[in-house]
């Protein structure tokens, strides 16, 4: 748990990242993601409850643990008269030494100039010299705040193939992000949190189990009695026929009962992450839904 | 012409709320002072005869002339304005010159300037507005000194060319701080290129007043020409309660006027966040030194210290200089010893006004520690504090490294300041050697009440970082303001005593004693240790 005066920023928060995963740490803006990230480096002190990382207390064993970590925070804000490379070196440094080479092979595939003073740099290549520091060090984990906010997106696939690299090479990874395309590339496993608590973890393969599954179907007779079923949601008509949202468990059911009226084609797709979110913050979509007129 | 304006008016009211307690702080501690002043006059100064007495031989004293200030007859009022207008100018200056670098540059580093300059808002409405509340606010200045002073018993009509005196050399500040704040890309350098300029104004007229004459029976001195060439020299030329100059003051608004027209004209040419000088690009790897946590603090802190050091040494250099002055003055004993006690020295005239300049530039040495251990909550709210503690470096390095590039910089300092004046002295008496060693150790003798001040900087910062700005600075002002007017206050000894630099020996000429000064350095180090301890068990606060 987590306190800001009257704020509680952390409250029945719930993470655990195994080794060698890629972890997602996803929710909305102020959710309390960065919060999350600063107690774990010992920046923060947690209030109530119990906080390990890499077998260690982040408050206590500050340094040793971040011998053995990376970080790259969301607002990348170093020092204004510093060059970009003397950024790099100096964090590199600062947290026991950099893979010169690699540092270079960085700079080259980030498209980054090495001798502009800091405060010369765009939001995307100031968060490109905390990426570059981060991914030259060699170390057990990566911890990225919400890392691809600012790049474009020839970058963010630079960005998405170095941390595939990582991943083979053995290392964790955890990743914030409201990015839900970035997470799906990347993550094994998500902890979704909202408002400090943590709503829902597990690997993408069994959050998607908990959602529903959007199915685009045409008949040869106008299929009718799909609101009997329970579990069939959002159904709206227009020129490829029928679309409809459909619980994990109940699409035989659904799919059987328009075979009656003669399937011309079916689409299905599994849930996307938006849809994940949509679930957990879903008490604002369905009113914006009914405001746009699309529900039936 | 209105659309570069547009607006101003709101960006004036944001202005207003943001400073709705620093500012009337300000000004009610700047009235507090001046009227203090004029109150204690009579109890210090019962008859004319006595301050007929004292202002003579303040006229007489250059040390007098260059610290307390310009004397200008024997009224009540004259005499208090001997005692503390300078003082009072040059904190007008300071508060105007922050306002205008606050609302202008400094929103433009912080990048606040170009969410706002996409509103329907001109091109020179946030420099407007920062001028408009820089003069608001020393208008009212003017006003409520005039007030206070005149609730002192002084005559309204003089009090009101007091105020305006006060209140015209703020505005002519808040004029050069809009030409630095177009010129410099940080508000940092350009609060330091306004203090610059305020330095050498405050010197023009120290060498103007100490190469004046005096006239009218040795109770006015008409300052020599660079006299005038001084915004703080046009504010002590008013000569408030003995001529009341009213003329004086078109000086330092035309000097606003014409540097208003200047920063109009540079934000015309200039890019929204950008400076007026190149950037040049740095190396693309960093140099060795540079990679480690006092290493980085070197390279934050050196540009500052550089300022420092040019700007201690010129002023020590030329309080040397007018240390000759003082040998012609000797012969007239009755009148020295007089002298030597308004000082507060104990040896002889020479040695005590000695003493007061150094005492003095420890002072200012102690503003650069404060400035300088602001850095660290700069650092916390900026990012860079984050981005280090999150690599492997521990809070007790981090902080190390800022505390030793601080104490190797005020002993640097403190060390020039008494090189300088010796050498100043020695330059303008032809013998180098006279007063060399007593300078230098005396310039060291104030180092310990220089540090108690740093450590109580650092302690602010780990117990209180939200207020670790303005607290150290509220007790830095406390100590010049008990060491610049406590004894005309005639203040209890209980609060002398607050301030370190009542406990250092007055060197040159006081006895030397061992015993303050370690008191100094055991709390410098309990404080200090107390800030370390406190700082590495909290929470950052990153805003």
């Amino acid at each position: 748990m987590k306190t800001f005066g009257q704020v509680r920023a952390l409250d029945g928060f719930d993470l655990a990242v195994r080794q060698g995963e890629v972890h997602g740490l996803l929710g909305p803006n102020g959710a309390g993601k960065s919060t999350t990230i600063r107690v774990l480096l010992g920046l923060l002190r947690a209030d109530a409850g119990e906080v390990r990382m890499l077998d260690g207390d982040p408050w206590h064993e500050a340094v040793d643990l971040h011998r053995r970590l990376a970080y790259v925070p969301g607002d990348v804000n170093l020092w204004p008269n510093l060059s970009g490379g003397e950024s790099i070196d100096l964090i590199g440094k600062l947290r026991g030494g950099i893979d010169k080479r690699r540092r270079d092979e960085l700079l080259e595939r980030f498209k980054l100039d090495p001798t502009k003073k800091f405060r010369t740099y765009s939001k995307g290549n100031r968060q490109k010299v905390a990426l570059v520091a981060a991914l030259a060090s060699d170390v057990e984990l990566y911890i990225f705040d919400e890392p691809t906010s600012g790049l474009d997106p020839l970058m963010e696939s630079v960005f998405q193939s170095c941390v595939l690299d990582l991943k083979r090479g053995g290392a964790t990874v955890l990743l914030s992000s409201h990015i839900l395309a970035e997470a799906e590339a990347l993550c094994d496993r998500v902890s979704i949190i909202r408002e400090g608590r943590t709503v829902e973890s597990g690997s993408m393969k069994e959050l998607r189990h908990l959602t529903r599954v959007s199915i685009t179907v045409q008949t040869e007779r106008e299929l009718t009695g799909l609101d009997r079923f329970e579990g069939v949601h959002d159904v709206r008509s227009d020129a490829d026929g029928l679309s409809f949202t459909v619980d994990s468990g109940k699409v035989g059911a659904v799919i059987s009962h328009a075979a009656d009226f003669g399937i011309v084609s079916l689409t299905s797709a599994p849930p996307t992450l938006e849809e994940l979110f949509m679930r957990h913050y879903g008490e604002e979509v369905p009113a914006q839904r009914e405001t746009a007129g699309a529900r039936r | 012409m209105s659309r570069y304006f547009a607006g101003t008016g709101d960006l004036l009211r944001l202005a207003l709320r943001r400073d709705r307690i620093q500012l009337p702080l300000w000004i009610i501690g700047l009235t507090l002072v001046q009227t203090a002043t004029a109150s204690s006059i009579s109890g210090l100064y019962a008859t004319e005869k006595d301050r007929i007495a004292a202002q003579t031989s303040a006229a007489d004293n250059p040390a007098s002339l260059v610290f307390s200030g310009l004397v200008s007859g024997a009224s009540e009022g004259a005499t208090a304005m001997t005692q503390s207008l300078l003082l009072v100018l040059a904190a007008a200056a300071l508060m105007s010159t922050l306002a205008v670098v606050r609302h202008t540059r400094q929103n433009e580093e912080l990048g606040r300037s170009e969410l706002i300059g996409s509103t329907a808002v001109g091109r020179h409405a946030a420099l407007t507005a920062g001028l408009l509340l820089a003069v608001l606010a020393n208008v009212v200045l003017a006003v409520v000194s005039a007030l206070g002073l005149a609730s002192a018993g002084l005559p309204p009509g003089s009090s009101f060319a007091a105020g305006a005196a006060i209140g015209a050399v703020g505005v002519s500040f808040a004029g050069v701080a809009a030409v630095t704040a177009q010129i410099w890309e940080s508000s940092r350098a350009a609060n330091g290129a306004a203090a610059a300029v305020l330095g050498v104004a405050f010197m023009l007229r120290a060498v103007g007043d100490v190469a004046g004459r005096t006239t009218d029976g040795g109770l006015r001195v008409e300052s020599a020409w660079p006299s005038w060439f001084s915004p703080i020299g046009w504010g002590q030329q008013i000569r408030p309660y003995d001529q009341d100059r009213w003329w004086v003051l078109a000086l330092p608004l035309a000097a606003f006027v014409v540097q208003v027209g200047v920063a109009f004209a540079l934000t015309r040419v200039r890019d929204v966040g950008m400076g007026m000088r190149a950037v040049s690009p740095r190396p693309p790897e960093a140099a060795p030194a540079l990679l480690s946590p006092t290493g980085l603090a070197w390279f934050l802190h050196r540009g500052s210290l550089a300022g420092w050091a040019v700007g201690v040494s010129v002023m020590s250099f030329a309080f040397g200089v007018v240390g000759d002055e003082i040998n012609d003055l000797i012969g007239d004993s009755e009148r020295t010893a007089e002298i030597i006690q308004q000082l507060g020295g104990t040896g002889s005239l020479l040695d005590a006004y000695l003493s007061a300049t150094i005492g003095l530039m420890g002072l200012a040495v102690a503003g650069f520690a404060v400035q300088s251990l602001n850095r660290m909550r700069h650092e916390e709210t900026s990012g860079g504090l984050e981005t280090v503690l999150s690599a492997a470096t521990s809070r007790f390095s981090w902080l190390t490294g800022h505390l030793v590039v601080t104490l190797a910089g005020v002993t640097v300092l403190m060390l020039l300041t008494g090189i300088s004046a010796a050498v100043g002295y020695g330059l303008a008496t032809g013998d180098m050697g006279a007063e060399f060693g007593s300078l230098v150790a005396a310039a060291l003798v104030r180092l310990p009440a220089v540090l108690v001040l740093a450590a109580f900087a650092v302690l602010t910062f780990g117990s209180l970082p939200r207020l670790a700005i303005g607290l150290p600075w509220a007790a830095f002002a406390l100590c010049l303001l008990i060491s610049q007017i406590g004894s005309t206050l005639d203040l209890p000894q209980v609060v002398m005593d607050i301030s370190p630099f009542s406990h250092v020996p007055g060197l040159p000429g006081g006895d030397f004693t061992v015993g303050p000064l370690l008191v100094l350095l055991v709390i410098t180090a309990v404080l200090t240790a107390a800030g370390t301890a406190l700082f590495r068990r909290r929470d950052l606060a990153l805003q």
